[in-house]
């Protein structure tokens, strides 16, 4: 008898707590800083373009080969506004078939992508989520905007600067 | 008239045994799992398992799939504990490529593997409750569960498939407050885990309906390829983390919970056991983490050398085992899984024999099986 009278002790208990769920369409889920939501292409506001090179590294390291993209001359580069000497052109990522692993932001050596916070994708077609070069810079400026994007790599060279002064110092 | 025809009828009767189909989509069957039952009455006289629903050749798309890429492949084997399931892997890499782990990298590792084992077995508790005829634990181990994975979400980035170990360390440091955000979740952990404990251990309904339920001794467990917390419940004391230890296991303290009679309350209890050793290899592991480095390799191709490798580690639900071959180039020539759970499957026909249906529920949910990894 003890057993089952501790267990309703619990549950008495716990009839005094507040409710741990969320009502998740009527209010959104707050994700984590780290959260990887669907990948999306970053812009460069500094110059007014993506930075995307269409490199073709991501799309070579992705397990599912969900992506595609294609090169073109950068425009802007010819009048010497861009250090770009290409960009992209056609990007496509089908997020139906992307696992969200990351690898492909690793892999970028141009922080052109990363992993958005975006979550609510559904569609009613097979290939509706394919997602084209438009729709990832916009889904990527949101992100940029929302989290106060630093480049990754200018947060690196910041911590090697930080990093070289310490060791001058001493 | 009439009571004369049914005479009749009775003498010419016979009981035939009857089929019953169980699965593949049934809740209690744990995934996409199929159990043809020959009944009589209520009593199962044969039982025969089928598997394959969740068949994604995972063995094989390892072999299209360079080194790096294969780590979100074993997220989805075992996909109720993911960090173990990395962390084999890598260790198989990295001890083909003789590679030492950085010290903080080995230390996040066991606290998260740790934790997704806590995780694991909360699970376990509220659907074997569920299986058992308890609704309200169930509530009680997702509250508790949802923590953990709230606390993954903030280290790794995801809830389940993290892809978060990578070979030679892993992804990237914790965050800055990781070290507020796990002594937060140690404190209401332990609570929870209390709680479940309480709510459910020693309920005498509980108790009636599994105590004395698909017993097995230890020589037809040993003779199934039983491994961890079910084969424990037999009465072997025998842990990959104490008979073999992997990285940094021989440094923490920690008891291998035993149990005697088999039965589905010991494969219970056991593993509740384990969550209360879990928490105390974390907080010795939080304890003593120290600063550095968290991977070894840089960002570079992995070609292991040719050769094989065996490793096994403890899984929540038994030993893994990952048998690798290496030819040398930047994919693995072949890549074969020893999945627990598909061992202790193999002796649910064993188990089910002449027992109750209900109790035949109650046997399944005690393996505690996952079919991601049974199926592969």
């Amino acid at each position: 008898m003890l057993g089952s009278i501790k267990g309703m002790l619990v549950t008495l208990v716990s009839t005094f707590r507040k409710p741990v769920t969320d009502q998740y369409p009527n209010k959104p889920r707050q994700v984590e800083p780290r959260y990887m939501g669907f990948p999306a292409l970053t812009w460069d506001h500094s110059v007014g373009e993506p930075y995307c090179t269409a490199c073709m590294v991501c799309i070579r390291q992705c397990p599912t080969q969900c992506m595609t993209a294609t090169m073109k001359d950068n425009p802007l580069h010819k009048e010497e506004k861009s250090s770009r000497r290409k960009i992209v052109d056609v990007f496509e990522i089908n997020l139906n078939r992307c696992i969200l692993c990351g690898i492909c932001v690793e892999v970028c050596n141009f922080d052109a992508i990363v992993m958005s916070h975006e979550y609510e994708h559904s569609g009613y077609e097979r290939n509706g989520d394919r997602v084209a070069l438009d729709g990832l810079l916009e889904m990527g400026t949101t992100y940029q905007k929302k989290t106060n994007w630093v480049p990754p790599s200018e947060l690196k060279k910041a911590l090697k600067d930080d990093l070289a002064l310490k060791k001058a110092t001493d | 008239m009439t009571n004369h025809m049914d005479q009749m009828d009775i003498e010419h009767t016979q009981s035939v045994d009857m089929m019953l189909n169980m699965g593949p989509q049934h809740p209690s069957t744990h995934g996409v799992f199929r159990m043809l039952l020959r009944i009589d009455g209520e009593v199962v006289v044969d039982a025969e398992p089928h598997i394959g629903y969740l068949h994604r050749g995972s063995e094989k798309l390892c072999e299209g799939e360079q080194y790096h890429q294969v780590v979100t492949l074993f997220d989805r084997l075992d996909y109720i504990s993911n960090f173990n399931n990395e962390w084999v892997f890598c260790r198989a890499v990295e001890k083909l490529m003789g590679v030492e782990v950085p010290q903080r990298a080995e230390y996040i590792r066991v606290i998260l593997a740790e934790l997704n084992r806590i995780a694991s077995h909360l699970l376990f508790l509220g659907t074997f409750g569920l299986d058992a005829g308890a609704m309200t634990p169930v509530m009680f181990a997702f509250r508790a569960r949802e923590r953990i994975q709230g606390f993954f979400e903030a280290v790794s980035g995801a809830r389940m498939m993290h892809n978060y170990f990578h070979i030679g360390g892993v992804k990237e440091d914790v965050p800055h407050n990781f070290n507020d955000l796990l002594s937060s979740l140690l404190l209401d952990l332990r609570k929870d885990v209390e709680e479940c404990d309480r709510l459910l251990s020693f309920n005498e309904v509980f108790v009636a309906r599994t105590k004395g339920v698909g017993e097995i001794d230890l020589e037809t467990a040993l003779d199934y390829g039983w491994t961890g917390p079910s084969l424990r419940a037999c009465g072997l004391e025998y842990d990959v983390r104490k008979a073999e230890p992997y990285s940094i296991y021989n440094l923490f303290e920690f008891e291998v919970p035993v149990a005697r009679d088999g039965d589905c309350w010991d494969r219970y209890y056991v593993r509740v056991l384990e969550m209360y050793e879990s928490l105390s290899i974390i907080e010795q592991a939080f304890s003593g983490i120290p600063d550095g480095p968290v991977m070894a390799l840089g960002r570079r191709l992995i070609r292991p050398p040719k050769g094989d490798v065996y490793v096994r580690a403890e899984n929540p639900r038994g030993e893994i085992g990952v048998y690798l071959v290496s030819d040398g180039t930047d994919k693995p020539y072949r890549v074969k899984v020893r999945p627990p759970s598909f061992c202790s499957l193999s002796a649910l026909r064993h188990l089910v024999r002449d027992t109750y249906i209900a109790d035949a529920v109650v046997i399944l949910g005690s393996l505690d099986i996952v079919l991601g990894e049974v199926d592969r």
